[in-house]
């Protein structure tokens, strides 16, 4: 074959690939953007105006973290057709049945709270009352569910996450020092040296990279797809792929906010967008409209995994693929958790701060169960069959869950007791 | 009447008691784990408990320290 017909056949070859790609993409290009929740972009937001470009490196770090936990969740989802919280009740009986599926309810309930803070924070930028964001959001988010068709949801979110993606021409304009950003971020070190506030930070930082609920919702996601085994390399690449764009926003985020805030005393992302109003509009319009998308992002997977598990749980119809009337607990509880975290927000004087506190604290107590039956099960040959971990899968899985778990338990104690590591 | 019908009245009584029978179904259902509890999945599935309680007693520490 001559050159050109080569690269012809490579090029349809590539967009055959592509094209597949795009049809079976979702689940793991969701949750990774998703990820970057408001919680998320406001630790990244803070962390740049704290330490500058510094800990850039720290975030790459995270790419095999995410990608490695996420993974299983597609094979676990594709081979047993279960959720998470029954794989857990099926394999490890009620007691952690129970223990799993409420405090992930509790969890999920108080994060879809700090998700409404930081949208209603980000419209407040451009002067639209909480009221109103709220009601927006729930409507929007009402309206993409009762369209009856997962596909068709999952389109309409990977659109939302790709908005998540307007940090990178937020990055361009603050025109950063390319070769400073390279310098400086690209070479671990620890800026300022090894002290309390740095570990606080490099904690707080892993600790937005998994949470509980990524874990239900990927499986649960998996499971309403329909993906079956021959699909898990799609699911792998898709998870790895949305592994390394949850990475590369983190890491545009801090190099805007290490470009223009470096020095400055901020405490959340909102903050930093009303600031960089008064100087630089565009910018400031960027990060709101960021932080907002990313509050709405995390709030469709969260209210979401939330009613798969208690569909799965009860043994109610739970897919978007059913209309209200074949699965009217599952969109109830879709609802429920939608208004009543709404409305929370609206309650005049609610200790918002505190319920943001908590909910790391609270995250810890599941988080390590999750992983741990997460490995476990993907241990078991008698579920898993040909598709159990491997012995390398087993040792990069269990040394970065032992990691997550004694660096997301430092990091609760440390908000409980915030001078612990002073 | 039962008694939890002659307690709250019939219809929610009627609620609580179909919710209370679907919890009971469920633990029925999976009362038995379908793992195989081997001395490694035990010892993980003690520290998970040591774990919790741990910090369930943390977290109770730092509710009295609130209240003191």
């Amino acid at each position: 074959m001559d050159f050109g017909s080569t690269f012809f056949y490579k090029y349809r070859r590539l967009i055959k690939v592509i094209k597949i790609y795009l049809l079976l993409a979702g689940p793991g290009l969701i949750v990774m953007l998703a990820d970057n929740d408001a919680g998320g972009i406001t630790t990244y937001a803070v962390t740049g105006s704290k330490f500058g470009y510094g800990l850039i490196w720290f975030l790459l770090l995270l790419l095999p973290v995410a990608y490695v936990v996420q993974e299983m969740t597609v094979r676990l989802g594709a081979v047993t057709k279960r959720g998470h919280a029954e794989a857990i009740f099926d394999a490890f009986g009620s007691f952690w049945g129970w223990f799993s599926f409420l405090d992930l309810a509790l969890v999920n309930w108080l994060t879809l709270i700090t998700e409404f803070i930081g949208m209603t924070a980000a419209l407040s930028i451009f002067h639209i009352p909480p009221v109103i964001t709220i009601i927006i959001v729930s409507v929007i988010m009402m309206l993409m569910v009762l369209q009856g068709r997962y596909w068709t949801w999952e389109k309409i979110a990977i659109l939302f996450a790709a908005l998540n993606l307007i940090y990178i021409p937020a990055a361009f304009l603050v025109h950063p020092s390319i070769s400073e950003v390279l310098s400086v971020g690209f070479v671990p070190h620890f800026p300022g040296g090894f002290n309390s506030t740095l570990f606080f930070f490099l904690m707080a930082n892993i600790g937005t990279t998994i949470a509980p609920w990524m874990i239900f919702f990927q499986q649960s996601a998996v499971v309403d797809k329909g993906m079956k085994e021959k699909d898990i390399p799609w699911g792998q690449m898709d998870t790895l792929i949305g592994s390394a764009f949850t990475v590369i926003v983190a890491i545009f985020v801090i190099v805007v906010s290490g470009t223009v805030l470096y020095g400055s005393e901020i405490e959340s992302a909102a903050q930093a967008a009303s600031i960089l109003m008064t100087t630089n509009p565009y910018l400031g319009t960027f990060i709101a409209i960021g932080l907002f998308d990313a509050g709405f992002l995390g709030a469709i997977c969260i209210s979401l995994a939330s009613s798969w598990a208690f569909g799965e749980v009860f043994g109610w119809a739970h897919s978007l693929n059913l209309k209200i009337r074949e699965a009217p607990w599952f969109y109830a509880c879709y609802f429920f958790a939608l208004v009543t975290a709404g409305m929370v927000v609206l309650i005049p004087n609610a200790p918002l701060v505190l319920i943001t506190l908590f909910v790391q604290v609270i995250a810890v107590t599941l988080l390590p169960a999750a992983l741990v039956f997460l490995i476990l099960l993907l241990n078991n040959e008698e579920i898993m069959g040909k598709y159990k971990n491997t012995t390398a899968q087993n040792i990069a899985g269990a040394g970065i869950i032992i990691a997550i778990i004694v660096l997301s338990t430092l990091y609760g104690i440390t908000t409980l007791f915030p001078n612990l590591i002073a | 009447m039962t008694d939890i019908e002659s307690l709250v009245g019939t219809r929610i009584g009627s609620v609580i008691r179909r919710w209370t029978d679907k919890i009971t179904e469920i633990n029925r259902k999976y009362a038995t784990p379908r793992i195989r509890m081997s001395r490694g999945v035990k010892v993980v599935l003690l520290f998970l408990r040591l774990y919790l309680i741990f910090l369930v007693l943390l977290l109770g520490y730092k509710f009295w320290t609130l209240l003191g």
